[in-house]
């Protein structure tokens, strides 16, 4: 789907306020629209809102041989993810040009700026490493992705864990996070992207551009940096020149605004690891902010209730004693109870199945014939009797299926739709521990 | 029926006793209703509205426009082809507008519209199976306000739909009371878009940010905020 078109009107208007040091949002120049981090249940997911852009990275990471070239460092992949969810201008598929840019970014700025260290990734030098990988998801585009995203990734390498591993002479140990607490990557800084928009070839600039400036900008830089003023990534594209001091002055404001988001990220961080650690409550659901809204709210009503308190009592009074629940529970077979009687199934099943279940109905009611009779001369006013009873009722013929499954052989046949039923409970397949060692066998 | 009027209800949701016309004995299906032989079901969740005598509807939050008859809507020009404009109207298609739907125009004068203008238009034909078709004139052939919107300082933005039908809901205080104290122009396109123009560029920035922050606000609330903004404008 095409992009909804922008007018002339907008246009104008966006770079006549630029002329005028203003923006359309009402920030100024190098303002940064209200950045929020949050983080997920699991470890390494991590959502950057800036503004109403919206950025989900999640990390995972899994043990794998590797180069050749490298036999002792592990590796780390970033992908970027823009999907149609984010902006109708993103196509499902192949990825665009623009969103290939935007990952070469990423990879740069974050690996090959080496904010992750590699080396300590190693597990068996040549044979065994592990492959950390960062997917950053782009959930809604309102302008400035690069910047979203590249928070993401590096606060959700910095919030992962990976599981411990011990290497015993030739044997590999992972252990669960209920054997050894799992252990985070050394993150050596954090590299965190400033966008630049340009505008009348390069004689205005704006930090932060939103969806609308984007559109209207001529060219864009981005500038990757860390807390130590190390400059990690530099892009320019669009098509202007820039002159040397404009560059130097973005290099300028990006050490100020680096200082800012990565202060922002740490304590972002510590207030997450601190609420893990007190068992508070964590995740997106906490950090969703409940927005009310208020025209449609209606005042609280009083409500008449004394006729239905009267009421109520007169229902009391006039009902009789409750019936007995029919406690006459058959038991089938070592772990399987039959409470009151089967009726015929009022679900709609193939033939084959309601003549078979017909047919075990019939060998039932020979069976439990007294009890039949019985249950059905209590006299009931109800058209159905007690609840619990007419619940086994509505499943009494499934009931009856798991008894012929565990008596005999034979029947199995005829009740092959019942999936639930085909292991017996005192199965000879071994439980499975929970929490226990993975052993990877050394090669 | 009566007692579902006004409550939220939800797609599926099986609705009876409509409160007919006297006249007719017909009942009007507005938006989020739907006959299904014998019934009538809920095909948008929201609060089902009524309005005497006949009239049934569903009020909710939506982003997505779905062209109806003789609504006013704000469109971009994105082709000029042949004897017809294709409009951007923010529907599943563009619209169409004849350039001979303008005041004035002729085969020989034509109007002088450029792709990326807006056009402040009523809907003509709105119909599922065919693409919607815009005019700019009235039945008289006046323009009654409609046209080519100028490029010249003002500006337009997108917002929900319920903001902008509550803008233009007559007890609803924000245009009025904004109008009060900061003078400016305004085309409200029921298709989520409105057009502002004040004196001056931070005019026109603060007026556009005060109605699309106003969407879930009460009157007095309504009020507090503008109060509030043009403090801030003066310079407190």
């Amino acid at each position: 789907m095409k992009e909804v078109p922008i007018s002339t009107c907008e246009r104008e208007f966006i770079l006549k306020a630029i002329r005028d040091r203003k923006r359309i949002d009402g920030r100024q120049t190098y303002d940064y629209r209200r950045l929020k981090v949050s983080f997920g249940m699991e470890r390494g997911c991590c959502i950057v809102e800036l503004g109403d852009t919206k950025v989900l990275a999640q990390v995972s990471g899994k043990i794998e041989e590797p180069k050749k070239n490298r036999p002792t460092e592990g590796s780390i992949i970033i992908n970027l993810e823009l999907s149609p969810m984010a902006s109708p201008a993103f196509e499902p598929g192949r990825p665009t040009e623009s969103g290939i840019e935007m990952n070469r970014i990423l990879e740069r700025n974050i690996r090959d700026s080496r904010a992750v260290d590699t080396e300590s990734l190693c597990i068996v030098a040549g044979e065994k490493v592990w492959s950390i990988r960062a997917d950053v998801h782009v959930l809604n585009d309102e302008g400035n992705i690069m910047d979203a995203a590249s928070i993401a990734a590096i606060t959700a390498l910095a919030h992962f864990r990976r599981p411990d591993v011990t290497v015993m002479g030739e044997e590999v140990t992972i252990h669960s996070p209920e054997d050894r607490d799992p252990v985070p990557l050394s993150v050596h800084h954090m590299p965190v992207c400033v966008t630049f928009a340009f505008f009348d070839q390069g004689e205005f600039l704006l930090v932060d551009p939103n969806r609308l400036e984007e559109r209207v900008m001529d060219g864009r830089m981005v500038v990757g940096m860390n807390m130590h003023r190390e400059i990690c990534t530099l892009m320019m594209s669009g098509g202007m020149l820039l002159v040397k001091e404009q560059v130097l002055r973005c290099s300028q404001i990006a050490t100020v605004k680096v200082a800012e988001i990565i202060e922002l990220i740490q304590k972002a961080l510590d207030k997450d690891a601190q609420a893990r650690q007190a068992g508070e409550k964590c995740g997106f659901a906490e950090s969703v902010p409940a927005n009310k809204i208020t025209t449609n709210k209606k005042e609280p009503t009083l409500i008449d209730t004394t006729a239905a308190a009267q009421q109520a009592s007169q229902v009391i009074q006039e009902a009789g004693p409750v019936d007995k629940p029919m406690s006459n529970m058959i038991v089938q077979a070592p772990g399987t109870a039959q409470i009151g009687e089967g009726l015929v199934n009022t679900w709609q099943i193939d033939d084959v199945d309601m003549e078979s279940e017909e047919e075990e109905e019939g060998r039932k009611k020979s069976v439990t014939n007294g009890k039949e009779a019985e249950a059905t001369s209590k006299p009931t006013e109800r058209k159905r009797p007690v609840k619990a009873v007419s619940h086994a009722d509505d499943s009494g013929s499934e009931e009856e299926e798991k008894v012929m499954l565990y008596q005999g052989d034979a029947e199995m046949k005829s009740t092959e739709d019942s999936t639930a039923l085909q292991q017996p409970p005192n199965s000879d397949k071994p439980a499975k521990k929970k929490g226990k060692k993975k052993k990877a066998a050394q090669k | 029926m009566a007692d579902s009027v006004g409550k939220v209800v939800i797609p599926g949701d099986v609705l009876s006793e409509f409160r007919a016309s006297e006249k007719t004995s017909k009942v009007a299906l507005g938006p989020g209703l739907r006959q299904e032989g014998e019934e009538v079901l809920v095909t948008k969740s929201g609060i089902l509205r009524h309005k005497e005598p006949n009239l049934y509807w569903i009020d909710c939050h939506q982003r997505r426009y779905i062209p109806a008859k003789g609504e006013d809507v704000i469109g971009v020009v994105t082709v000029k082809s042949g004897d017809v404009f294709r409009v951007d109207i923010g529907a599943t298609q563009p619209a169409t507008l004849s350039y001979l739907a303008f005041e004035g125009a002729t085969k020989r004068n034509r109007p002088n519209v450029k792709v990326g203008d807006l056009v402040f238009a009523k809907l003509l034909v709105a119909n599922k199976d065919m693409e919607p078709e815009l005019v700019c004139i009235d039945s008289g052939g006046h323009s009654a306000g409609y046209g080519v919107i100028p490029a010249d300082g003002g500006f337009m933005f997108h917002s929900s739909l319920n903001l902008v039908r509550k803008m233009l809901s007559p007890n609803c205080d924000i245009l009025k009371f904004l109008g009060k104290n900061v003078p400016f122009e305004t085309a409200v396109g029921v298709n989520g878009r409105v057009w502002v123009k004040a004196k001056t560029v931070k005019d026109t920035i603060v007026v556009a940010n005060a109605i699309a922050s106003s969407e879930h606000m009460t009157n007095a609330q309504i009020r507090t905020m503008i109060r509030q903004l043009l403090d801030k404008l003066s310079g407190f």
